[in-house]
């Protein structure tokens, strides 16, 4: 344990000090700042006629504004910010010619790897839980609504599900660093990652499903069940990156008039009509159970890129030379 | 030297693929001794090193290194062995103290402890004069004193220096090697030496072990060796000479 804690605290100590960090979280937090002023000035005008709004502090990270939403950027970009932390932890150790020393010392060969982690995780942690708290303040200040209990519940729900996406980016890149022994192939296989499952695989989910379950365009009445299907399959592909679980948990759970993640089939607009006119917002508890899944999903893949890149660490020869 | 055995192998053999990197080694070194291995590059010093920290695990034979069996216990043997590796590396933006200081909590050596340790440290191996330097800033003999500062913070029993003096100009060399006799004599710690720079191992080492192509082809005091391969009647003698016939024997 006591080697746990003497890595942790340097390398909590080096993550705060070191300049990538530093322009990294500046960078992002001034688009973040940008995004809440534009978001909060658009959301007076847009609210100006409606009699009740409900959750009008949580518009703050939902509403597209001119651009796009605070959280759909954090889905964007979350992910550099564990990458940058996570890609040279044990090749900059290698290649320094740190490692045969740090592992010469009386303390178990995880506790490297489980050190460095922890200390990757509370960083994810404390700079996104403050980069919340500035735009809450600020969010506060532009629309003068101050947060309800549900609120503030929805939003501590929204950061760890976002500490847990961005802790998953770390651990891959972690993974890397253990992989190859040049920290520029690491960074790269890590970018290459990102952009797959950000970019690649929602837009080959569609053609895939189309593959699997054909569907024919030409006919006015298609099959409802091969329909269904279809859409089935294009969903589970789709979920295969984890940017669309973490949207879709964060959406849901930041918008309490979403009730399902699914997007809806063939609507027509008196039912959208109705949808937007006549629901009510779901209760937390409903709209967690819906996330749920996200959630340990989100949880499992972090944990599981972890395990591997434990596994390789330990089985790795540490040779001087 | 009470005689005391502190590192033992029986057999000890490590096979990489085809190469077998060290061919059933025995081996004893008693408490107090400077014990000098020599060998050319890729004999398997490096990695008999790394067995007998636990770092490497044997392909078979056994080990012992103050009692305690370093593939079964490897941090009861880590907490009394210091060890230098080749060229080893610093944190660079770090300076002597912090680093030092570093790597005493790795031990697990409480702060109070640690920080009169640190400062006697690095009076003795005369880093005390730019406590705000850089490590990234100093220079080869600095640093490879700085490493043997480490090595002593958690006051072990036992120092593995592979290769201490590589690089280092004679006036630094000749500082290390007598830091080295110094820690034998005064502290009765065994310093386990590997190197190939022969005329130094022969200046402080009690023994030599002679290895080649993972075989140890020769054990023992350099006199004794001598006699063995040079005959009785050689007045002066170099370690240099007595490697070399070893070298050929084990080349042909």
């Amino acid at each position: 344990m006591k080697g746990i804690l003497a890595i942790y605290w340097k390398e909590l100590e080096d993550h705060f000090s070191s300049t990538r960090f530093i322009l990294l979280s500046t960078l992002i937090l001034m688009v973040s700042l940008v995004i809440a002023f534009m978001v909060g000035s658009g959301l007076r005008d847009e609210l100006k006629d409606v009699a009740k709004p409900t959750f009008v502090f949580l518009m703050l990270f939902t509403f597209p504004g001119k651009l796009f939403s605070l959280i759909s950027f954090i889905a964007f970009f979350g992910p550099l910010i564990g990458i940058v932390l996570g890609f040279d932890s044990i090749n900059r150790e290698r290649s320094d010619r740190t490692l045969s020393k740090l592992v010469s010392q009386p303390i178990y060969r995880d506790s490297i790897i489980n050190g460095k982690f922890l200390a990757g995780f509370v960083t994810i942690s404390i700079m996104f839980l403050a980069i919340v708290l500035l735009i809450s303040g600020l969010g506060l200040r532009l629309i003068g609504v101050v947060p309800g209990p549900e609120d503030v519940w929805r939003l501590a729900i929204y950061v760890l599900i976002s500490i847990f996406y961005i802790s998953f980016w770390l651990g891959i890149s972690s993974l890397f660093s253990v992989i190859f022994r040049s920290m520029a192939t690491s960074a790269l296989a890590a970018i290459a990652c990102w952009i797959i499952f950000s970019f690649a695989v929602p837009l080959v989910a569609s053609p895939l499903a189309d593959a699997i379950y054909p569907v024919d365009q030409s006919t006015t009445t298609p099959d409802p069940e091969l329909l269904v299907q279809h859409e089935q399959a294009r969903k589970a592909f789709s979920l295969l990156s984890p940017m669309t679980l973490y949207s879709e948990a964060t959406t849901t759970i930041l918008d309490p008039l979403r009730k399902t993640t699914q997007s809806l089939l063939l609507m027509g607009p008196m039912e959208r009509l109705s949808i937007s006119r006549f629901q009510n917002p779901l209760p937390l508890r409903e709209s967690l159970y819906i996330v749920f899944p996200h959630l340990i999903s989100l949880i499992a893949i972090t944990l599981l890129c972890f395990a591997i890149s434990y596994i390789f660490f330990m089985r790795q020869e540490v040779r001087s030379t | 030297m009470n005689g005391q055995i502190v590192i033992e192998t029986q057999e000890l053999t490590k096979v990489y693929g085809e190469q077998v990197a060290v061919n059933h080694l025995n081996l004893k070194i008693n408490q107090g001794e400077v014990f000098g291995f020599l060998g050319p590059n890729g004999a398997g010093k490096t990695t008999t090193l790394l067995m007998l920290l636990g770092l490497s695990e044997p392909s078979s034979g056994k080990a012992w290194v103050c009692g305690f069996d370093p593939t079964r216990e490897p941090l009861k043997v880590k907490r009394v062995v210091g060890y230098l590796p080749e060229n080893v590396g610093f944190y660079e933006d770090m300076n002597a103290a912090q680093d030092l200081k570093y790597i005493s909590r790795l031990n697990g050596i409480p702060d109070e402890i640690s920080r009169r340790r640190i400062e006697e440290l690095l009076r003795a191996v005369d880093l005390q004069a730019e406590p705000k330097k850089r490590v990234g800033d100093y220079s080869r003999g600095m640093r490879q004193r700085l490493g043997i500062a480490e090595v002593l913070l958690k006051e072990p029993q036992v120092v593995f220096l592979d290769e201490p003096t590589l690089g280092l100009d004679p006036d630094g060399s000749n500082q290390i090697l007598e830091f080295i006799q110094s820690l034998s004599r005064d502290k009765k710690i065994t310093v386990f030496f590997c190197s190939h720079l022969l005329d130094q191992v022969q200046k402080v080492s009690h023994r030599v072990g002679i290895m080649i192509k993972g075989h140890l082809v020769a054990a023992g005091r350099i006199e004794d060796l001598a006699k063995e391969k040079l005959g009785l009647g050689q007045e002066r003698y170099t370690l240099e000479e007595i490697y070399m016939k070893y070298f050929k024997e084990g080349q042909s």
